[in-house]
């Protein structure tokens, strides 16, 4: 494809929200068998899940609703990003932070138990761009380890930019760097630049789009800047949500066409979409 | 005999293939759960609540997750009456449920408005009437806390509406018979309850609330015995069929409330947690009249 043919799909398709912008993929509620419940950090897990079937469809940037036994305050699932799908193996794998009483009764789950999962849910980041950077903050950046994979697939030149608070919470570190050019920062200097994201050299190149999940404060700071670099850049949102399929309408986002329920319209928007951002 | 005959009820002229439907905002319109299970299995569902024009609710965050509960403060938020009857009621009107719009309003004008438009839609066969929305700042609740608005709100729309008038009570009151009553004589057919108790989240360590709007609705297994009560108390005093509503999770907490007289239950919160729920809960209720080799549920109605 003309260069120019493909700038001018990149700016049709990068134009605001639509509820019909992704096709509508079958939602399954399943149990999992737990394959590994690796510790990152005491706070920081990833499990990895073992379907028993054939996997559905499932889009970068998507999550899942996890339903936490054993715990009696923890009433209601518990939204989780997918950080990573294997297709062959039919497997999944989940970062958790441990954060309440529901999470922290997650993080005791042992191999070859049971986990009930409702998924996927969620719109998923629209995939669009010839060059692409990636930045994650803390346990946020939990979904891009699977875009990705689906970049690298699509032959997309991509960079990450990854921000935590030190070497000891930089999770998946050898399988970005296989997939793409890791950048780090951390807050204390142990690993990469010392700081913020935001002063990353890397910023200073140029991107078609910017991908970014992590905390408010940092996702709001990097839509500033693409906003100024005219860069189209989508976040996702964490909201508190009873459901995650849409029926709750407790998720909203306030967007430029009103409240979206961050569970279909979203997880993840363009930021210039979004009224706060 | 099979599994229908045994569930069937009626509610006024409407025919219910069983007891179980599904509580107004907590079930989108249906097709949000199609995914999970047939709505043919149901005995009916009640879409969210519907208001005479367009509205964006209340502000995020509107949900705070509580001992076995949530509050909520979503504010009604709907795409109004003429959003519905155009493009959400012929994606509805061929299921083989009873599809019924909960009606909202902030005044008397906007209930029979809605209630007007919906009875031209030929195949839905109920309204339930919201006066116990605690969320909203004008109307809502202010209708189901008075037994004179109460009766003011519901014989208006007893004269616009020409099927199956059902009105979802409100617990917060002091004697939820008076408003029940009050509701019978101003000509509903049925009464559903209870919606929602009114409560309060509190984070102490940012020492704020939790809900945006300070204030929401309590729904979940903490509101069962609260619901129950009400269903009892309402059942000694009114003609009327009940509807009971209130932290149902399974089938166990559905046939409580037949046994406390009610002819039908709503599943609410718990469809947030098993899509499916309602499915099992049907099964686990046929279940229950074959182990207690009960003919059907009507046997078991309204005995304590």
């Amino acid at each position: 494809m003309e260069k120019e043919q493909k700038d001018v799909i990149l700016q049709v398709n990068h134009l605001s929200i639509s509820e019909n912008k992704h096709p509508k993929l079958m939602k399954f509620c399943k149990d999992f068998i737990v394959v590994k419940n690796e510790t990152i950090t005491p706070t920081l897990y990833i499990l990895r899940l073992q379907y028993p079937q054939t996997l559905p469809e499932i889009k970068p940037g998507q999550f899942v609703e996890v339903l936490v036994e054993g715990e009696k305050e923890a009433f209601l699932r518990r939204p989780i990003s997918i950080h990573d799908v294997d297709k062959e193996k039919n497997q999944i794998a989940l970062l958790v932070q441990v954060v309440g009483k529901g999470t922290a009764q997650l993080s005791n789950i042992k191999e070859g138990e049971k986990l009930n999962l409702i998924f996927p849910l969620g719109n998923g980041f629209t995939i669009i761009g010839n060059k692409v950077l990636l930045i994650g903050g803390g346990c946020g950046a939990a979904p891009l380890l699977y875009l990705l994979r689906v970049l690298k697939q699509q032959n997309i030149q991509s960079d990450i930019l990854i921000g935590c608070k030190d070497i000891n919470h930089l999770f998946s570190k050898t399988e970005y760097q296989e997939l793409s050019n890791l950048h780090v920062t951390t807050e204390d200097g142990s690993f990469g630049e010392k700081g913020f994201v935001t002063a990353h050299p890397i910023l200073k190149e140029d991107f078609d789009t910017i991908y970014c999940c992590g905390p408010t404060p940092m996702m709001k700071a990097v839509s500033d800047y693409a906003k100024k670099r005219n860069i189209p850049c989508y976040v996702s949102l964490e909201h508190k949500m009873a459901c995650g399929f849409g029926v709750c309408l407790c998720c909203v986002a306030e967007t430029n066409q009103g409240n979206k329920r961050t569970c279909v319209t979203g997880p993840i928007f363009l930021s210039t979409d979004l009224k706060d951002f | 005999m099979n599994t229908t005959q045994h569930l069937e009820v009626k509610i006024n002229n409407m025919l219910l293939r069983n007891p179980v439907m599904t509580a107004s905002g907590t079930f989108g319109y249906g097709y949000d759960f199609e995914d999970f299970l047939s709505l043919d299995s149901l005995g009916g569902i009640i879409v969210k609540g519907t208001t005479g024009t367009e509205r964006q609710g209340n502000p995020y965050p509107r949900m705070a997750e509580t001992p076995s509960g949530m509050l909520n403060a979503v504010g009604l938020q709907n795409k109004g009456v003429d959003y519905f009857c155009n493009k959400i009621y012929p994606k509805l009107k061929d299921k083989k449920t009873n599809v019924i719009v909960n009606v909202s309003g902030s005044t008397i004008e906007e209930y029979v408005e809605v209630a007007t438009k919906i009875n031209s839609l030929e195949n839905i066969p109920a309204i339930e009437l919201n006066i116990s929305c605690p969320n909203v700042k004008e109307g809502g609740m202010a209708f189901g806390t008075s037994k004179e608005m109460a009766f003011r709100v519901v014989s208006a729309v007893r004269k616009a509406y020409g099927k199956t008038l059902i009105v979802k009570l409100s617990p917060n009151v002091t004697n939820i018979v008076e408003i029940a009553k009050a509701s019978e004589d101003a000509g509903a057919d049925a009464l559903s309850l209870i919606n929602t108790l009114l409560g309060m989240a509190v984070d102490a360590e940012k020492r704020e609330p939790l809900l945006s709007t300070i204030t929401g609705g309590l729904s979940g297994p903490a509101v069962k015995p609260v619901a129950l009560r009400c269903v009892w108390q309402v059942a000694k005093q009114t003609k009327l069929p009940l509807i009971g509503i209130g932290g149902i999770i399974n089938a166990q907490d559905a046939i409580e409330f037949i046994l406390v007289g009610a002819t039908a239950i709503q599943v609410g919160t718990a469809n947030f947690i098993n899509p499916s729920i309602t499915e099992e809960i049907v099964k686990g209720m046929e279940e229950y009249l074959q182990r207690h080799n009960i003919k059907h549920i009507s046997d078991i109605r309204g005995i304590i």
